[in-house]
């Protein structure tokens, strides 16, 4: 195997030395998350945000680490990453690197950077990549954008960017000077690939594949010291930021006892219940039933808004909802600018008679 | 054991925001300042941690110095010291802030604060970086995005949600932690508590600004945020076309599912 740059070696497979798209410098890595079998479809929106901002002569390497019990099949990996834009695979292997650790795969960018010249990392603003990506700043002395939805080269090192603040609901205009742009992309704002089509843009793979390329950092002890474990206790029940139907519950609901209704009514929807953060630090309910910036994002079919006025906090969570019906008694009430439609009422009256008509029309 | 814990002051926010005129801020005229949520959660398990097995709670904040008030309102909630990292109301980036952090512990002697706090983003910038920051530069381990916390002997177990599933990290003290809201629920001030709160000495340190390499042009707010509800009626009256909404959507049972019929009713 041979070795290059700052440590990592690549080879296996790959066209040659570690540097990006065959060796050009001034590419682009982006960090591509498993889940599961398959890569993340966070990751893969980084992935073509990131072949966006490559130049036509410069490559886009998508770095793919090794997950708890997970082997993944590397081939289809780099068949779905070439879609998305990426010229290049990076598989990173080493020893006692079989879990998540931020402070490892930090070292494996940086170590990439330095060896390929990267003039920006990028990665899905989830909780590993903002955490990864902050791993990475902390180590360059670099800064980093933090949920960026669009980023344009304006110059040599330099960077204007849009990026989120207050979860989405406020959006600042920036300039980033840096030699190697640190940016985690709100992957819920940008397009899917298969919509648009930054492939296009920029050199595909050989035969439609990315190159694959076999990584192996230099890892300190201390670099492994933070490792993930998973435990085996499971959430049960269906999960909120899936659900394709979620009936909302706020200060409307008046109490505790008043969520029985929205329950019955989520159940007869194949849904599940969501709440605003004032219900959760009533305590009333769960905090893990929060819709909201400090709560769950949500993306379902219909978000049924019951009770609940619409503050940016509780919004900024479910911005990917297709439909939002809102049940309200303020016709003024924030939420009435963000729904579809609208009942202007009392939930308490509402629900129950929506639950009968339901039950009515199926039986 | 001594618990440090960073908060942060921000605009309280309601059912909209506003900017300044010179897009450079969020209009705070009409509503004030609060502590980020995830934050308060962080003071409420350091006081609870403190409750159970001694030792103090120092709360400590960069910002103007009116963000005093969100100090007090954490030793309101029963932290022991607060400690103003003042400006001059400028906002700060992620390095600069991080680097007066560092500074200020190093200050702040001969309290070792083997276990700092924070929480995982700020409610208004939410660049996920600055106790990352601080713990490399005191060369600890940091955890972040926590739901559940341990501690026995000098470990830290701490346990997070992520794509369903639990992770669980441990790590030796000295660490870095930081936090999200589910941790706990932040309990209310009490009256003795809002008195010792209003009493209490504030520590002040003046930290140098450093310009940040990512800066802030303007503000501004999403279009597309200003249609208005279709509405559908008044009250359990309202149901027969609400029926038809769901059926349009394609979201009802699917036993007598007919695609619209369903808004005759």
């Amino acid at each position: 195997m041979s070795e290059a740059g700052a440590g990592a070696g690549a080879g296996a497979g790959g066209a040659g030395g570690a540097g990006l798209g065959g060796g050009a410098r001034g590419g682009v890595i982006c960090l591509a998350e498993r889940d599961g079998a398959t890569i993340a479809e966070a990751s893969l929106k980084a992935v073509a945000f990131a072949a966006s901002l490559a130049g036509p002569a410069t490559g886009v390497a998508a770095v793919v680490f090794p997950q708890l019990g997970g082997a993944g099949t590397p081939e289809l990996d780099a068949g779905v990453l070439a879609d998305c834009g990426a010229t290049d695979v990076y598989l990173v292997q080493a020893a006692d690197l079989n879990a998540y650790a931020p402070v490892a795969w930090a070292r494996c960018l940086e170590q990439l950077v330095v060896s390929g010249g990267a003039s920006a990392v990028v990665a899905a603003a989830t909780d590993h990549g903002s955490e990864v990506l902050a791993h990475l700043g902390a180590m360059t002395g670099l800064p980093v954008a933090a949920n960026c939805i669009s980023a344009k080269s304006a110059g040599l090192s330099s960077w204007q960017l849009v990026r989120q603040r207050w979860a989405g609901s406020v959006l600042e205009d920036a300039v980033l000077e840096a030699s190697c742009a640190l940016l985690t992309v709100a992957t819920d704002a940008v397009p899917s690939p298969s919509a648009s089509s930054p492939s296009a843009s920029s050199p595909a793979g050989v035969d439609g594949r990315s190159a694959m390329h076999v990584v192996t950092p230099v890892l300190s002890q201390a670099d492994l010291l933070v490792r993930a474990t998973e435990s085996a206790e499971q959430s049960s029940g269906m999960s909120l930021a899936t659900a394709r139907v979620v009936v909302g519950g706020g200060r409307g609901v008046g109490g505790p006892d008043g969520f029985a209704a929205l329950e019955e009514l989520a159940a007869l929807l194949s849904g599940v219940v969501g709440v605003s953060r004032v219900v959760t630090s009533q305590g009333w309910r769960p905090h893990r039933q929060q819709v909201g910036q400090t709560g769950t994002k949500i993306s379902p079919e219909l978000y049924l808004a019951c009770g609940i006025s619409g503050a940016i906090q509780h919004m900024a969570g479910c911005l990917s909802a297709r439909h939002i019906v809102a049940v309200n008694t303020d016709a003024d009430a924030p939420i009435i600018a963000h729904a579809e439609y609208a009942v202007i009422g009392d939930l308490n009256e509402v629900v129950p008679a929506l639950i009968a008509a339901i039950r009515a029309r199926s039986t | 054991m001594d618990v440090l814990v960073c908060v942060k002051r921000v605009p309280m926010v309601g059912g909209k925001v506003v900017i300044t005129a010179d897009g450079q801020d969020v209009d705070t005229r009409m509503s004030g300042f609060t502590v980020s949520p995830h934050e308060e959660c962080a003071v409420e398990e350091a006081v609870q941690l403190s409750e159970r097995e001694g030792g103090s709670v120092t709360v400590l904040t960069l910002g103007p110095p009116e963000a005093a008030d969100q100090l007090r309102d954490m030793l309101a909630l029963g932290a022991h010291r607060g400690v103003l990292l003042e400006t001059d109301g400028r906002e700060w980036g992620p390095i600069a802030t991080a680097a007066a952090i560092v500074a200020a512990v190093g200050e702040l002697a001969p309290a070792t604060f083997p276990l700092i706090l924070a929480g995982n983003e700020a409610a208004d910038t939410g660049g996920y970086q600055v106790a990352i920051r601080v713990a490399h530069a005191l060369g600890r381990p940091c955890v972040t995005g926590i739901k559940r916390l341990e501690l026995s002997g000098g470990t830290v177990r701490a346990t997070r949600e992520y794509r369903g599933a639990q992770e669980v990290f441990e790590i030796p003290l000295p660490a870095v932690v930081t936090v999200k809201e589910g941790i706990n629920l932040p309990r209310y001030p009490s009256l003795p508590g809002r008195l010792r709160a209003k009493r209490a000495d504030i520590t002040v340190l003046r930290p140098q600004w450093q310009v940040d390499d990512l800066r802030k042009q303007a503000l501004r707010v999403p279009p597309g945020a200003a249609r208005r509800a279709q509405i559908l009626g008044h009250g359990a009256a309202a149901v027969p076309a609400l029926l038809g909404v769901l059926g349009e959507f394609g979201v009802l049972p699917t036993a007598v599912r007919d695609g619209g019929d369903g808004a005759a009713a």
